[in-house]
This record gives structure tokens, C-alpha cells and sequence, in this order.
């Protein structure tokens, strides 16, 4: 009976991603219910919908970098190229969102090219190598803006995206952005790319001597998280009115912060994309929720107080893992 | 080629070893080609760059690198150790948002030495702190340097800015806004506190115990544990001496300009040093520590930058030259490497 039971709430919670990456999903619900009961706006439409379309480039970014850090590697070029994406989509809005889109994703596309063609065809270091595309993908957007916000154009219908929504509560981008999560979910739990994806981060050489193909898989990471990137900047372009050259500072390190608080190892070889989700969402709600604390004027926290609120939240989830890793290891 | 040589080379390579002649003169190989760079780079700017060889051009450009060769010294150590430290910029808002708090301080005001003096070595001790805590976690835990460093490049710059509740924090000493703006030789102080600490950094890596244990940390870490080197002591002070130079930097930047601006002091400035590092020959994968090649490497990147926009090319453009610089840089060292 008991046997049946347990084998039953393990297949309920394998899609969030099992038993190592609960932390995250068990964080996650204590906040919304802590909003929830403590602040009357906290679960109001306007509130959710809000919270979901401005995290929903999070999500992608960090989609993308869960990913690249499942193979062991990392992406730094994530931030400035969703700078330079939506510089690229704004430029082109006047033509609508049939042509900014696409050309965004390619741009971001583009920039995971090289990356993936100075790792695996140069074989440089994936830290080296996306920090200077970083640094290029930041040069390119300053250069093609001409160092200012690019208002987008109003009238096509390019805003369409950033700015709809489903009913109420859903906005278009969180929509884009949870397909973006599912199908990179699928590929990698349901086909045997996502196996060999795990392979590379496991053990490269072991991967490649089985006859997997490794380097067409990290091509294919690579390539993908440039392309979550592109579309997250189609949506800040989108959602905000205008492409932005300097946004974009700092994200690569919130993304791959919320890869970590979903559990994934930096060393490769497992990870999570659901979990990294939560991980991303968690993060979006420290700052809702002290948004929300602030107006009760109980207390007043300056928005300074978020970063070192994350930074804090942060050391707390990976003192938690360490510990759990010494668990596990004392038990096997 | 035979694996001997070059696994010699790689545990004592740059430590003034006899028997790792082979290691050293392919470093030096690498030193003279950044030097031939330099100096073909100051050749074509005496052509082409009016003024170029005014003292004042030379003040200015020593002026603007030395904060970023005093950051990447410490960083190279950190490399040097396997490591890697992304909360440098952030240490330097810290350091630099504590000096004019102190400045303005009651204590300040009664005893105008004491408050100079505590202005200069609270924000250095909490800097220590900051690589304390870094190193810790690195070494006692196990956390991966890079999420380690993260915890405090996201946290350390919020409490620079909670400290300072976002202001420009501004100010009025003449003692203290020497070690930014004074002059020694009609050059700035804190290109002469780069150089010096260069020498002396450089000594310590290839003079001391430290710097032996360090580049055998970083060569295999494992390898040296067994050998009995003390692996966490020699990783915890790589950290506390980046943060501590990484705090001097934040002071420099924050004597300058008389003020502090959270916000905005060593933005960056972890890539800038790492970029420096990597230029002057230091290896992601650590057990190399090149500190005179960290400190061409910095005034290579900052000559082709002041050229660049010395010659008409705008100020963004230099950015993707940079990231030329960086991916020539790896992969001419990565291809030295391989067989």
C-alpha cells in the first residue's frame, strides 16, 4: 500500500523535477502563500499578470543557461545580447512583429554561433569565450543605437506581444516563454539529444568515446541559449516601448543564480529546466514581495535592500545544498 | 613532445627555478610578445596619435588603468589558484561608499588624522572581510568559486548602496583625495602604487613558500594536498588579498573624483580584470600566476582602447576590440598548451 503510495508521489513529482530540486518548488509556495495572506493586492490580477510578463525574459534567459550549464559550460553573453536583440527589434517594429521577431531571435541566434563555433571549433574556455562575446554583443548594440534608447513604433503591432494579454491573468510573453520552458524540458528528458546533453556535462570524454554527438550537442545548447536570449529581448523591447542597449548588465548572473537555486550543478551532467524556472520565478518574487511589504509601511526598505535581500537568499539555498551533498554523500 | 617537460613546467614554471628552464622561457616568449605589441602599438600611436607623447597623455592613461592592474593582480592570484573572484567590482562600491561615511563622521570631525587614517583601514578591513567570507566558501564548503563570488557581487554593491541610501556621497579632504589626484614625477600616486605593488606581488609569487604553494594549488590541487601544502589557507588568502586590493582600488576611484557614487564604482570591473589576467598569460585552469604579464596585459587592453578614441573611433567600438583581444589572447595560449 505504501509502496504503491510512494511510487505514485514520485511520478507526481518527477516533472518538477524530483526529489534534489524540491527545495526551490517548497521556497516557492511558502512565498505565494506568505503574499498571499499578508498583503490584500498580492494574488489581484493586475498583480500576477504583471509579475508573469516582467519575469517572463527571466525565464527564457534562464531556460537557456540551465542548459548550457547542464554540458558543463556557461554563457556570460545572455544579458547584453537580449540588450542587443531588442535594439534589433525595436530598429524593426515600424515592419511588425512578423519581422522584429525573427530578426531578433537571429540575432541572438547569431551571437550563440559564434559562441558555440570559439568552444567547440576554437575549443576555448566557455567562460572566456561568452565573455567576449558579452563584451561584443554589448559594443555591437551601443554601436547600432547609437548609444540611446531605441523608441519602438507604436502603431504596428509589434507592442502586441509585450503588452496582451490572455484574459486577465496571462500574459502573452510568460505563454511564449512556458512553451520555450516545456519544449527544452521535452528535448531534454523525452530524446536522446537531452541524454547526450547530460552526457557532455556528466563526462565529455566518456560521452564522446560511447559515439554520442557530443559537439553537435554543444552547438545546439549554445546555439539555444542565444536564441532564448534574442526573445527575451523582443519582449523587453516589446513590453517597455523601446530597445534597450544598456539593460541587459548583470542578467547572465541572475540567470545563473536561479540555475543554482533550481539545484543544478555548475559542474554539469544534471539539472533541472522546471525547477530552474521556479528558481528564476523565486527570484522575480523577493523583489514583488518587498514591493509589497513597503507599501504596508510597517517597515520601509529601500529597492537597494532587494539585491542584498537575493544575495543573502542565495548563500542561504547553497548552504542548504552543501549540506544536503554531504548528506547524500555520508549515506552512499 | 614528452609529457616530462612540460608537467616540470607546469608545477614550477615562473618561480625562478633552475630546473623549469623550459616552462620559463616559453613564458617569457609570451611576455616578449606582449611587449613587442606595446611597443608596436606605441610606435604607431607616435605616428599617427597627435600629442601622443605629452607627459599628460601618459598621466592620463596610467591614471585610468592603474585601479583596474591593482584589481587584476589580485585576481590573477585567485586564478592563479583555480579560482575566480566576480565580486571585486562590487567590494570596491563597498570600500569606496565606506570612506566618506567615515570622513563625515563625529570622529572625523574631532581628530582630522584618526578619522584619515580609519577612512583608509576600515574599508580595507571590511575588503578582507569580504575575501574572507569568499574564501570560506570556497575552500571550507566546497562552493564552486564563481557561485561563491556571486552571493557577494549581487549583496555587496545593495549594502554599498543601503550604506549610502543611493546618494553621491561627497566630500572634502585634501589628505585623503591625494592617493587618487596627487602627483609623484608628474605622474599620478596610484600608478606608482600600481607598479609597486606589481614588483612586490611579483616577488611574493616567485620568491616565497606562498607563491610555490599557490601555483601547486592551482597546478593539482589534490597533488599538492598530498604533498602536504596547505591547500585551504593558501586559497582563503588569495581571496582576502583580492578583496583587500580590490578595496584599495574602490579608495583610489573614490579619492579621484572627491565623491562616491555606489552605483557606478567598479562596474565591471571583475571583467576588466579578468580580461587583463587572461591577456597577460594567466590560465583559467590555474597553477600560472604571469604578474608582470597581468600588468602589461592591463596596459595593452588600455593602449588600444586610448588609441581607438585618441583616433575618432567611438568609445563602443573599443569594446568589441577588446573582446578581439580576449579570444586571440586564449587561443594563442591554449595552442601553446597542446601538444
Amino acid at each position: 500500500m505504501t509502496a504503491s503510495l510512494d511510487i505514485d508521489l514520485r511520478r507526481v513529482l518527477r516533472p518538477l523535477g524530483g526529489g534534489t530540486h524540491m527545495t526551490v518548488w517548497v521556497a516557492l509556495a511558502l512565498l505565494i502563500l506568505l503574499g498571499t495572506l499578508r498583503y490584500d493586492n498580492f494574488a489581484s490580477a493586475y498583480n500576477v499578470s504583471s509579475f508573469l510578463g516582467y519575469n517572463a525574459m527571466f525565464v527564457l534567459i534562464s531556460v537557456g543557461m540551465c542548459l548550457v550549464i547542464m554540458t558543463g559550460g556557461i554563457d556570460l553573453s545572455v544579458g547584453t545580447v537580449a540588450a542587443l536583440s531588442s535594439v534589433v527589434a525595436a530598429l524593426l517594429s515600424p515592419f511588425g512583429l512578423v519581422v522584429a521577431l525573427p530578426a531578433a531571435v537571429l540575432t541572438g541566434l547569431a551571437v550563440g554561433a559564434l559562441n558555440a563555433g570559439l568552444i567547440v571549433g576554437l575549443r576555448l574556455p566557455p567562460f572566456m569565450a561568452t565573455l567576449a562575446s558579452m563584451l561584443a554583443a554589448k559594443g555591437t548594440a551601443l554601436v547600432v543605437s547609437d548609444n540611446r534608447a531605441v523608441p519602438v513604433d507604436w502603431t504596428s503591432d509589434f507592442t502586441a506581444l509585450g503588452m496582451n494579454k490572455i484574459g486577465p491573468l496571462v500574459p502573452w510573453t510568460i505563454v511564449v516563454a512556458g512553451l520555450v520552458a516545456f519544449a527544452a524540458w521535452h528535448v531534454l528528458e523525452r530524446t536522446p539529444l537531452g541524454r547526450t546533453v547530460l552526457a557532455v556535462g556528466g563526462n565529455a570524454e566518456a560521452a564522446h568515446l560511447m559515439g554520442l554527438k557530443t559537439r553537435r550537442a554543444l552547438i545546439l545548447v549554445y546555439l539555444f541559449s542565444g536564441a532564448c536570449a534574442g526573445l527575451a529581448g523582443v519582449f523587453l523591447a516589446s513590453g517597455y516601448g523601446a530597445g534597450q542597449p544598456l539593460e541587459g548588465a548583470g542578467w547572465e548572473l541572475a540567470a545563473i543564480a536561479s540555475v543554482v537555486v533550481g539545484g543544478t550543478l555548475l559542474t554539469g551532467g544534471m539539472g533541472s529546466v522546471p525547477a530552474t524556472v521556479a528558481g528564476a520565478l523565486l527570484f522575480g518574487l523577493v523583489f514583488n514581495l518587498l514591493n509589497f511589504e513597503n507599501g504596508k509601511g510597517v517597515i520601509s526598505l529601500s529597492a537597494y535592500w532587494q539585491s542584498v535581500i537575493r544575495g543573502a537568499f542565495l548563500l542561504v539555498v547553497i548552504l542548504l545544498q552543501v549540506r544536503f551533498a554531504r548528506l547524500q554523500r555520508a549515506l552512499t | 613532445m614528452s609529457k616530462g617537460p612540460s608537467l616540470a613546467g607546469r608545477s614550477l614554471g615562473g618561480v625562478g627555478e633552475p630546473s623549469a628552464a623550459p616552462r620559463r622561457s616559453r613564458l617569457d616568449r609570451r611576455l616578449l610578445g606582449l611587449v613587442t605589441a606595446l611597443v608596436a602599438l606605441i610606435l604607431l600611436n607616435i605616428a599617427i596619435t597627435p600629442n601622443f607623447l605629452d607627459v599628460r597623455t601618459l598621466a592620463v592613461n596610467v591614471s585610468q588603468v592603474s585601479t583596474i592592474v591593482i584589481v587584476a593582480l589580485g585576481m590573477t592570484l585567485v586564478i592563479a589558484s583555480g579560482g575566480i573572484d566576480l565580486s571585486v567590482g562590487a567590494v570596491m562600491a563597498l570600500a569606496g561608499a565606506l570612506a566618506p561615511l567615515i570622513l563625515g563622521s563625529g570622529v572625523s570631525l574631532a581628530q582630522p588624522a584618526l578619522g584619515l587614517a580609519l577612512s583608509i583601514v576600515v574599508p580595507l578591513l571590511v575588503a578582507a572581510a569580504c575575501g574572507l567570507f569568499n574564501g570560506s566558501l570556497v575552500s571550507t564548503l566546497g562552493v564552486q568559486p564563481i557561485i561563491a563570488t556571486l552571493i557577494l557581487f549581487i549583496s555587496g554593491r545593495g549594502v554599498a548602496l543601503v550604506l549610502t541610501n543611493g546618494n553621491l556621497q561627497t566630500f572634502q579632504n585634501p589628505g585623503f583625495t591625494w592617493i587618487g589626484t596627487g602627483r609623484l614625477l608628474q605622474l599620478p600616486v596610484q600608478g606608482w602604487m600600481a607598479l609597486v605593488l606589481t614588483l612586490a606581488v611579483a616577488l611574493v609569487v616567485r620568491r616565497t613558500i606562498f607563491g610555490r604553494y599557490l601555483l601547486a594549488v592551482g597546478g593539482n590541487e589534490r597533488a599538492a594536498a598530498l604533498a602536504g601544502a596547505p591547500v585551504r589557507t593558501v586559497k582563503v588568502a588569495t581571496y582576502v588579498i583580492a578583496s583587500t586590493l580590490a578595496g584599495l582600488a574602490g579608495l583610489i576611484e573614490v579619492a579621484l573624483i572627491s565623491a562616491s557614487d555606489a552605483a557606478r564604482i567598479g562596474n565591471l570591473m571583475e571583467l576588466d580584470a579578468i580580461a587583463a589576467a587572461v591577456v597577460g598569460g594567466a590560465a583559467l585552469s590555474g597553477g600560472r600566476a604571469p604578474i608582470l604579464g597581468t600588468l602589461l596585459g592591463a596596459a595593452f587592453i588600455q593602449l588600444v582602447g586610448y588609441t581607438l578614441i585618441a583616433n575618432g573611433v567611438p568609445d563602443e567600438a573599443t569594446l568589441i576590440v577588446t573582446a578581439g583581444i580576449i579570444v586571440a589572447a586564449v587561443y594563442l595560449q591554449d595552442s601553446q598548451r597542446r601538444p
